[in-house]
């Protein structure tokens, strides 16, 4: 019998099984420090931001330089009062309750950010996983990442628990310069800090620049949340809030490999 | 469509609602308000108690030097004072002092003067810089014989919210800070009625409110407890300012 030769064959030529489903695997992405900082200053900014559009509502013209009232050139004015009560604390005009949020809320905000840059100096969160590498710096580099966001194709694998140049850049950006900025330019605002610390008002200008800044580093805070929570919700918001919450992250599978 | 707007505002709705919330409750309010005092521990820490504030040169000023809050007191009395060019105007220091005074304003503006270029800030945010003309606080206090039981130099004021008289109150590293004014010039010339004539405070390091216009009496006292609503001025009785207003 010729017939053990083809099934051989046929034994042969038959395509493998296919390999079982790659487990879900979970790895441990966040640390406490970040967890605890992130939804701190989530809250933080929610509310300086709410009540600065409030106080912003008291006098809603903004001015380069070391003076700025009704007679002077303003670079951005408004008429009446232009933010409407969904988006101030409190939601009805009141200067002084604005203020006391505000200001009070601003300690918060500071010093959790000094907490936060400290510590993440100490455990090496900033170098290792904040800080660019050179090769990512590199222009084809960041063409390419811009080219996969705008196809919303996420990283998946181990690239999925390192975080991407775009979102290097950005979280460097507001943990490093605006949010900084935000604390200096309000501080350049009190009359006390400029007798302190007289180079504040070197530093940016004069009071009224340092206002005008305060709110444009506001705009650019508010479009980055924006951005991020887009982000959050398109790259599966479960998984995303629950990693910050618990720091454990479900590793999307690895597409690349066969 | 109409779903989704009404879940965007019923989400809005809540946060919004727990803020106001949060923002008339008695507790909540008193943890705001001691943010107050950390902020001015903290400011007192960091300067030097007499640090001052920038001074500028004549060609940083204001073009125009904005008013704010009364411009022209409404009395009968302040009325018959600004058509008399002020000169029957007098100034008095009293309360805890050794050596009460009323000085007529023509004296005070013989007595020896600062001259200063300064922003001033209000708490609205805008500011303007002016020159400033007036008797160093601390000179008057010294003349009338401060009694070391005083913690608060009170200024009561010519003009009326209503039918509440204005006030405001500084401690004493502010009275006897070098550039705390009783001011009666602006830009070299005697003070305009809407800037405060014939006399206001300039006290530097805080925000435009504390800066009393229309001067009548300088009142030294250990606590501000007895005066009008007991907070220390107008704005901090009846809407709720800082009385601390360096930032």
């Amino acid at each position: 019998m010729n017939d053990e030769p083809i099934i051989d064959d046929v034994i042969e030529d038959e395509p493998p099984p296919p390999p079982p489903a790659p487990p879900s695997r979970i790895a441990y992405r966040h640390r406490l420090p970040t967890r605890l900082w992130h939804w701190v200053n989530a809250l933080t900014v929610f509310v300086m931001l709410m009540s600065g559009l409030m106080i912003f509502n008291a006098h809603p013209h903004l001015y380069w330089g070391k003076f700025g009232a009704n007679f002077d050139h303003s670079w951005l004015s408004f008429r009446g009062r232009p933010i409407p009560g969904w988006a101030t604390i409190p939601s009805t005009y009141n200067l002084a309750a604005a203020r006391r949020w505000h200001l009070a809320f601003a300690w918060l905000l500071s010093l959790s950010l000094i907490i936060f840059l400290v510590t993440s100096l100490f455990n090496r969160h900033a170098q290792r996983d904040l800080a660019p590498t050179r090769d990512e710096v590199r222009p084809s580099h960041v063409w390419h990442d811009i080219q996969e966001h705008a196809r919303l194709s996420f990283p998946t694998g181990d690239a999925a628990l390192r975080y991407n140049i775009l979102q290097k850049l950005s979280y460097v950006s507001v943990i490093f310069v605006l949010l900084p900025l935000m604390v200096l330019t309000g501080l350049t605002m009190s009359p006390a800090m400029d007798a302190a610390w007289p180079w504040l008002l070197d530093l940016f200008g004069g009071r009224q620049s340092a206002r005008s800044i305060h709110f444009i580093c506001a705009a650019l805070l508010l479009g980055f949340i924006v951005v991020h929570l887009t982000m959050v919700a398109l790259a599966g918001p479960i998984n995303e809030i629950g990693s910050m919450i618990t720091g454990r992250f479900r590793v999307p599978p690895d597409k690349s490999q066969p | 469509m109409d779903r989704r707007r009404f879940i965007a505002t019923g989400a809005s709705g809540l946060l919004l609602g727990g803020c106001d919330r949060l923002n008339n409750s008695p507790g909540f309010r008193g943890l705001l308000r001691s943010a107050e005092k950390l902020t001015m521990a903290s400011q007192r820490l960091i300067s030097p108690r007499e640090a001052l504030a920038r001074e500028f040169a004549p060609s940083d000023r204001s073009p125009i030097f904005r008013s704010n809050g009364t411009r022209m007191p409404g009395t009968p009395e302040y009325a018959q004072h600004a058509a008399e060019q002020f000169v029957n105007w007098r100034l008095v220091v009293d309360g805890l002092v050794a050596r009460p005074l009323s000085i007529p304003l023509q004296t005070l503006r013989t007595l020896p003067h600062r001259t200063q270029i300064t922003r001033h800030d209000c708490v609205e945010g805008w500011s303007a810089i002016g020159k400033w003309h007036g008797v160093q606080l601390w000179r008057l206090l010294q003349h009338a014989a401060l009694s070391s039981r005083a913690n608060y130099i009170v200024f009561h004021c010519a003009d009326r919210f209503g039918d509440k008289p204005y006030y405001e109150s500084i401690d004493l590293v502010d009275a006897f800070h070098p550039q705390t004014l009783i001011a009666w010039g602006l830009n070299d010339h005697l003070l305009p009625i809407p800037n405060g004539a014939p006399l206001r405070l300039r006290v530097e390091r805080q925000l435009g409110y504390k800066h009393a216009k229309y001067i009548e009496r300088i009142e030294a006292v250990d606590s501000l407890a007895a005066i009008q609503g007991g907070k220390g001025g107008y704005w901090e009785d009846n809407v709720d300012y800082e009385w601390y207003a360096g930032i």
